[in-house]
């Protein structure tokens, strides 16, 4: 061998595995879009074709029909309570776990992520057991005939329940990455605490907390498990969206409850737009903090 | 800092408000789960959660749980690893409906994947002619978890795919590493940990979930009946002992499995 023929050799070979790199870089690629196309955009197409297979007529009928309405705004009014009260409780515990170091605190941390682990099912059920007619406050309740389980106000409990982290979990690895210096400065300049949360704090979280609300908002509207066990089933009172679904799909009545599961769909969609907006506005904070 | 030289103020405001909230709607309320057990003896217990149809049950939602969270760690590993190191077309819709099963209602993806994978359906009737059933088995369960947790691994591996600098594995291909090498020994040791995280996740998810399952599974007991439904039956028929034990116990089986991966993800990260 010729001392020449060496780099040429080195050549071959490096020329072989960027070839090999191209060939497992297509392949891969290949592969999401495949595993994209059969996972996640098949169940999508199908709906809506399911939806609009006897025409436009019969899908508005489906969603505007009094049951369908009632559902919706009995969804809405769900979401309309838990999302406010979740996103208070959220700003709270993230300010208690990000400003201040207390014994505990990963415990109370784990305390709040708990509604995640939790079977939906099981989120209804404690409720059952509390305010249901044999439950442990039953008898104080319905001699004063208030009824929760099986109503609107069992439902609203039961989707506060599932919705508990979103906010707060958005919230607590964003403001403690974000420190407290400014609050600390805005407060040696004499600001009140109330001055410090709506000047500083809000602007900087301020995206961070619509995207956890983005989050939020879905679970709440599309919660099913947990609605199901303390929703009476009882068309035009305590049934949200999701359950009407499954009441017209077990009704056989096919149609209907594809037209209506598109129009959630539709709502899903517009939920990922919005996250994906707050996502990349949070990207741009944390870039254009660093100098 | 501590919370006694703190000049921030609110420190007693917002924790008594998170420990009342917390409290009210969910530390009390799964108390008074524990709270019923109490009301049955050891014994009758025992009876409820060893009866066969219960034994079934667990097996099937552990089992299809399992089996979705590893098909999610092929797939999610697949997609986070395309997504963070190439460019290509339609990159950025993928990255973007990757969350789609968040923010889909999980009663829409129940009835969406049934008419897919239903025997007369456009999936399903591929394997109908082979002859077998997707939809009212094990098996369409199994991919309704993976659909409803698809997110978890993938977005828990993407930041720290991110983090691995490519100079790694160049260098180890340029100190002679086989392509095999350097995924068996660069790669996987720093993705374990995300990926046990992301793999835990949607277990977890997978084990409680109700709302997609219910439409695929054809819920026949003990053949394709998941414990969530199970609970849902006992409650219908005004069995609450019933349906507490078999809620008590899923939440057991659970605590004592996230541990143990937990425990297992500890043992990785500190060689």
């Amino acid at each position: 061998m010729t001392t020449a023929s060496l780099p040429v050799s080195a050549n071959a070979r490096a020329a072989t595995t960027r070839r090999g790199k191209q060939t497992a870089r297509r392949l891969l690629i290949g592969a999401a879009w495949l595993t994209f196309a059969l996972f996640l955009l098949l169940p999508l197409l199908i709906v809506l074709g399911e939806a609009f297979k006897q025409g436009v007529g019969t899908f508005f009928t489906a969603i505007l029909e009094p049951d369908a309405l009632a559902a919706l705004k009995l969804t809405l009014l769900a979401v309309g309570i838990s999302v406010p009260l979740n996103l208070v409780f959220g700003v709270a515990a993230a300010w208690c776990v990000s400003k201040y170091e207390f014994r505990g605190k990963s415990l109370l941390v784990t305390l709040i992520d708990l509604p995640f682990s939790v079977s939906p099912v099981i989120a209804g059920l404690i409720y059952v057991l509390l305010f249901g007619a044999q439950g442990y406050f039953g008898e104080w309740l319905s001699d004063r005939d208030i009824q929760i389980v099986f109503a609107v106000p069992g439902i609203v409990l039961a989707t506060l329940f599932v919705t508990v982290p979103f906010v707060a979990r958005e919230l607590i690895p964003l403001m403690q990455e974000q420190g407290s210096t400014e609050e600390e400065a805005a407060r040696l300049l004499g600001a009140s605490g109330w001055q410090m949360f709506w000047h500083i704090t809000l602007p900087n979280i301020k995206w961070g907390l619509i995207y956890g609300v983005v989050l939020c908002t879905a679970r709440a509207m599309g919660e099913f498990g947990a609605v199901s066990v303390v929703s009476g089933h009882i068309r035009g009172l305590t049934n949200t969206l999701p359950l009407h679904v499954e009441i017209l799909y077990n009704e056989y009545n096919h149609v209907a409850a594809f037209s209506v599961a598109s129009l959630l769909l539709a709502l899903a969609l517009v939920i990922l737009l919005l996250k994906q907006w707050s996502e990349s506005r949070i990207a741009r904070l944390k870039t254009g903090a660093q100098p | 800092m501590s919370r006694s030289t703190s000049v921030i103020p609110g420190f007693g405001l917002t924790l008594g408000y998170t420990l009342v909230y917390l409290s009210l709607l969910v530390l009390i309320p799964l108390g008074a789960l524990f709270l019923k057990t109490t009301e049955l003896s050891w014994a009758q217990f025992i009876a409820i959660v060893s009866a066969p149809r219960v034994l079934a049950a667990l097996k099937l939602s552990f089992g299809t749980a399992f089996a979705a969270a590893v098909l999610n760690g092929v797939i999610g590993t697949l997609l986070a690893w395309v997504l963070v190191r190439y460019r290509f077309p339609g990159r950025k819709l993928i990255e973007a409906m990757i969350d789609l099963p968040f923010a889909l209602p999980t009663a829409v993806a129940g009835i969406a994947l049934t008419a897919l994978y239903a025997p007369n359906g456009p999936i399903g009737q591929f394997a109908t002619q082979m002859g077998f059933k997707i939809a009212y088995s094990p098996l369409g369960i199994t991919l309704a978890l993976t659909f409803v947790t698809l997110p978890f691994v993938v977005r828990t591996l993407q930041p720290v795919l991110a983090d691995i600098p490519r100079e790694v594995e160049e260098a180890a291909a340029c100190l002679g590493a086989r392509p095999l090498q350097v995924v068996r020994h660069v790669l996987l040791p720093a993705l374990l940990p995300a990926w046990l995280t992301g793999f835990a996740l949607a277990f977890a998810r997978g084990v409680g979930e109700y709302g997609s399952v219910i439409f695929i599974a054809g819920n026949m007991p003990m053949k394709t009946e998941i414990l969530p439904l199970l609970i849902m039956v006992k409650l219908d028929q005004y069995d609450y002992a019933g349906a507490t034990a078999i809620g008590v116990l899923m939440l057991v089986v659970s605590f004592i499995l996230l541990l143990a991966i937990n425990l297992l993800q500890r043992r990785i990260a500190h060689g």
